[in-house]
């Protein structure tokens, strides 16, 4: 083990170094300019604030019409996570414990669904939910967004559901135990690191999702991604807020990363190494 | 595996198929609707047939999208595969420095899709962006507003710095899995280094490998949002991909009829080019 | 082929070792004769596979040198010592066919096509496998894979040695006593130096000449079979070989004389004060049941008969004690003692047994 990264050396450093400095500049080049102002980005060509504000940051966080934005995101997304996770459950389970009819062809089409494009989509839910009366609603977002999230999350917890041995579903029920609370008791606690890599993944999808969330909402649902877009064109190119916002929307996701460090590799591969 | 067979299990299915059928189906019969008929208007539609099919079939502007989506898909492939199987390779495999390439490398991902072509905007401006006003500076002609090339180069690197981060996290998974005594063995046996990748590794790393593919693919032909936001789809149409182009279709023109026809023949399409990518990699990997 | 030697070697995975808990494996000096058979035995976590990394030079030691006949091969990479080693868990590149994997070290070192297909033909009806020898290594069974391992790990005629890690773990009952006896044969034939750790008493015993006991990152014992059996240099060695162990009871030693559980034993030599902690030490199979005053208080809990012969199960005085008793022999109904048989009978000093005859080596 240690011999063989040993081996590794010098070079495997240099690739990482240059590799990471390439993911890392452009979001240091958005950090650097939602410090500065207006004048000091259009005026002087700097690598770092020369006169380091906060004042972008303050625009956004006391204006409702910007930092709802973030609340609407979230909310969407925390329901979409919860509804995709509650409904796939049952439905991963079933599939990694039993045979059933049509349950190969069941499966298949429930992965198209992940491929369909959104763009495909766009028109139609927004027509579906305008008509149902659901248009600009947090739950439309969420609703909306399990067309790609339900299918990617059966599929994860089923991969870490197959890992778990039936022999231990089946001690349970001689134990006398019934489903829901062997399910809820001791299934979902040896499946934890799997609930958690699928939440991880449909946070993340429906967070950075715009297509359609923008499509489904108008005021009072719309997710901040959208809000930017509209305000840098309202307010003629305002490049410290407009850099500001974006750095603030990756701090959700930062913050997700940090807490799932440790499952990140094994949580990519979706539990089928 | 025997899995006992136990057709009360579609209960347990059940709630997942209400919710698909309910964000799928549906939208996606209104979608076929639309395609078989026309309209002007006032909600008065007839059957309109293969009529806009053809249409989409024969349209000069989607065959010249379909062609510009398949050369962004063949190379962003081309190249992020390769490049993240290499920076997996070259990840350390324990201790704090590993954590903080994980931390980073997943960083991008989390970032919603707007944000990524507004970073890249930002990045590439000649007047206020590092890159635009190095490469300036250094005397290249740069210019991803007016120039297509450097539209299509800028629109890569953007999806290289997004996406291949995915696959080497992938691929890492798929290393961490192979025990020490592999790589001991094929000391001992006297492999060269490219010999413990060719037998060693992408064996191993095959599975994740399909899915890194596969994910790739799909996403990078349904690209719209970071393209949209970087261009617009310009200069002119020379990055216009097929969402774009739909969404042009559907939205902007409110051409219902062929946008549904050419919705279903993207999907299609998709469907499709994944199902032969399966059917291929898992015969190779019997094949190897 | 060689003879290898090791100085002084010890090993520690902590970079500054202070205790001596910090040792996997504890300063030990020894010696591999060219061409023996010989097994590394010991509980998980005894330093054995530890030491043999260090052999294959997969891990670099900590401190002492490791010569391979005169040459200092310490500081050498694997590929520049010439072994082979076995793992415990079947590798096998699954990718190619049976044939490549067995062809595979053979080609890396650049032979003649003509000599590899000699040898790997030679290797594969020695393993039973010539009539797979065109199939994928994936997919076929651990067995099968296991089988591909010890053939590729026997393919080069020319190694230093060949070191097997626990390499039948994986392998069925059965196949595991054909695979030794085949592995035996190859010794018998081809006279590699071969070093086969394993943790099973049966396994080493079999195969090798010498046994090397490990215990806590110690070499205790190195001996052939029959010297483990009848003269263990510490408890360990005693209680890990034989079945049931070594039986073992604190006494107080006065010359000739030891005092056990309230009773006095013979011994077959005087021995000198010993300080510290005493124990006898017996096999079961030297003891004998009797009754009246003789030997040792005996409570019988239990009797096993396990075909030919039988085990009784008891204690002395709260200590564990098993007799073995030959189905030749009766089984007086009214045993109440145990009687040792001097000439196998071993006094223990700190767990390390005490030679009258060389009085030395206890100190």
């Amino acid at each position: 083990m240690a011999a063989v990264a040993e081996s590794k050396g010098r070079g495997s450093a240099l690739v990482m170094a240059v590799y990471l400095l390439f993911l890392m500049l452009p979001i240091y080049w958005l950090l650097n300019m939602s410090l500065k102002t207006n004048r000091e980005i259009l005026g002087v060509f700097s690598l770092w604030p020369q006169n380091p504000t906060l004042d972008n940051y303050r625009t956004i966080l006391t204006d409702p019409s910007w930092y709802m934005g973030y609340v609407n995101s979230l909310t969407y997304v925390v329901m979409n996570t919860a509804i995709s996770i509650t409904v796939a459950l049952p439905a991963a389970y079933a599939f990694s414990r039993y045979r059933f009819l049509g349950d190969k062809h069941l499966f298949f089409w429930l992965l198209t669904n992940r491929m369909a494009p959104a763009a495909v989509f766009a028109l139609p839910f927004f027509q579906l939910y305008s008509s149902i009366g659901l248009f600009d609603t947090h739950i439309a977002v969420a609703l909306a967004h399990c067309l790609f999230n339900v299918p990617l999350a059966v599929w994860i917890l089923e991969g870490f559901m197959s890992g778990v041995p039936r022999e231990i579903d089946e001690t349970a029920y001689i134990d006398g135990y019934s489903f829901p609370r062997f399910f809820v008791r001791i299934f979902m606690p040896l499946i934890a690191s799997g609930i958690g890599v699928a939440a991880f993944f449909c946070f993340m999808f429906s967070w950075v999702e715009l297509l359609l969330s923008r499509t489904l909402t108008s005021v009072n649902a719309k997710p901040i991604a959208a809000t930017m877009t509209r305000t840098v064109s309202a307010s003629g190119l305002d490049w410290g807020v407009l850099a500001a916002a974006g750095i603030l929307t990756i701090i959700p996701g930062a913050l997700v990363i940090w807490f799932v460090r440790n499952y990140i590799a094994k949580g990519f591969a979706l539990g089928r190494v | 595996m025997d899995k006992p067979v136990n057709n009360r299990a579609w209960f347990l299915v059940l709630p997942v198929l209400a919710l698909v059928a309910f964000s799928a189906i549906l939208p996606l019969m209104t979608v076929v609707n639309y395609s078989l008929q026309d309209t002007f208007g006032n909600n008065q539609f007839f059957w309109a047939g293969l009529e806009w099919f053809e249409e989409v079939i024969h349209s000069d502007r989607i065959r010249a999208a379909l062609g510009r989506q398949i050369i962004f898909s063949a190379t962003i492939l081309a190249i992020e595969i390769p490049l993240g199987i290499f920076i997996a390779l070259n990840m350390p495999k324990k201790g704090v420095w590993a954590s903080f390439c994980l931390v980073v490398m997943a960083l991008p991902l989390l970032i919603p899709w707007n944000v990524v072509g507004t970073i890249w905007q930002v990045f590439g401006r000649v007047d206020i962006g590092l890159l635009g006003y190095t490469l300036t500076k250094l005397g290249v002609s740069y210019n991803y507003v007016n120039d297509p090339v450097a539209a299509w180069i800028t629109i890569i690197v953007m999806d290289v710095w997004h996406w291949t981060s995915l696959v080497a996290l992938l691929c890492y998974a798929g290393l961490q899995s192979i025990p020490d005594a592999y790589y001991q063995a094929a000391r001992i046996d006297q492999a060269s280094r490219w010999k413990v990748f060719r037998y060693i590794e992408l064996p191993k790393m095959q599975g994740v490998l399909l899915i890194a593919v596969l994910l790739r693919f799909m996403d990078s032909f349904m690209i719209y949002t970071e393209p949209f936001v970087l261009t617009g789809g310009g200069p002119g149409n020379a990055t216009t991909f097929l969402s774009i182009d739909l969404v042009k279709m559907a939205v902007g023109q409110f051409d219902l009829g062929p946008a549904a026809a050419f919705s279903l023949i993207y999907f299609l399409v998709i469907l499709l080019i994944s199902f032969v990518f399966y059917t291929v990699m898992t015969k190779e990997g019997e094949a190897l | 082929m060689t003879r290898i030697t090791l100085e002084n070697l010890a090993h520690s995975y902590l970079p500054n070792p202070s205790k001596d808990d910090d040792w996997a494996l504890k300063p030990m000096d020894m010696v591999w004769q060219d061409g023996g058979a010989y097994a590394l035995l010991g509980s998980s976590g005894c330093g054995k596979s530890t030491l043999l990394n260090i052999i294959s030079g997969l891990l670099v030691p900590s401190q002492g040198r490791i010569l391979f006949g005169e040459r200092d091969v310490t500081a050498l990479p694997t590929l520049e010592r010439n072994i082979a080693q076995v793992f415990q868990f079947p590798v096998v590149y699954d990718t190619m066919s049976v044939r490549d994997n067995l062809a595979f070290p053979l080609k890396n070192r650049g032979l003649p096509a003509d000599q590899i297909a000699a040898r790997v033909a030679e290797v594969a009806e020695m393993i039973g496998m010539s009539a797979t020898l065109d199939r994928r290594a994936r997919g076929l069974t651990a067995d099968a894979k296991q089988k591909i391992s010890l053939g590729r790990g026997m393919v080069r005629q020319d190694v230093n040695a060949i070191l097997f890690d626990e390499p039948l773990t994986v392998i069925d009952p059965h196949m595991k006593w054909e695979l030794r006896t085949q592995l035996k044969d190859l010794h018998r034939r081809f006279g590699h130096t071969m070093i086969y750790v394993t943790h099973d008493q049966t396994e080493a015993l079999t195969f090798a000449d010498q046994v090397v006991v490990m215990y806590d990152g110690r070499v205790v014992q190195a001996g052939t079979p029959q010297a483990l059996f009848e003269a263990p240099e510490h408890t360990f060695v005693g209680y890990f070989i034989g079945s049931p162990g070594m039986n073992l009871l604190e006494a107080r030693i006065e010359g000739a004389t030891a005092h056990v559980a309230g009773a006095r034993i013979t011994l077959a030599q005087g021995y000198g004060p010993l300080d510290g902690r005493t124990q006898i030490g017996i096999r079961p199979e030297f003891l004998r049941l009797g009754t009246g005053d003789e030997g040792l208080p005996f409570t019988i809990r239990r009797i096993e008969d396990v075909g030919h012969h039988r085990i009784v199960r008891g204690q002395v005085d709260g200590t564990e004690v098993n007799v073995v008793v030959p189905e030749s022999q009766p089984l007086p109904a009214d045993a109440d003692r145990v009687v040792p048989d001097p000439a196998h009978l071993h006094v223990y000093r700190d767990d390390w047994r005490v030679d009258p005859a060389r009085r030395e080596r206890a100190a």
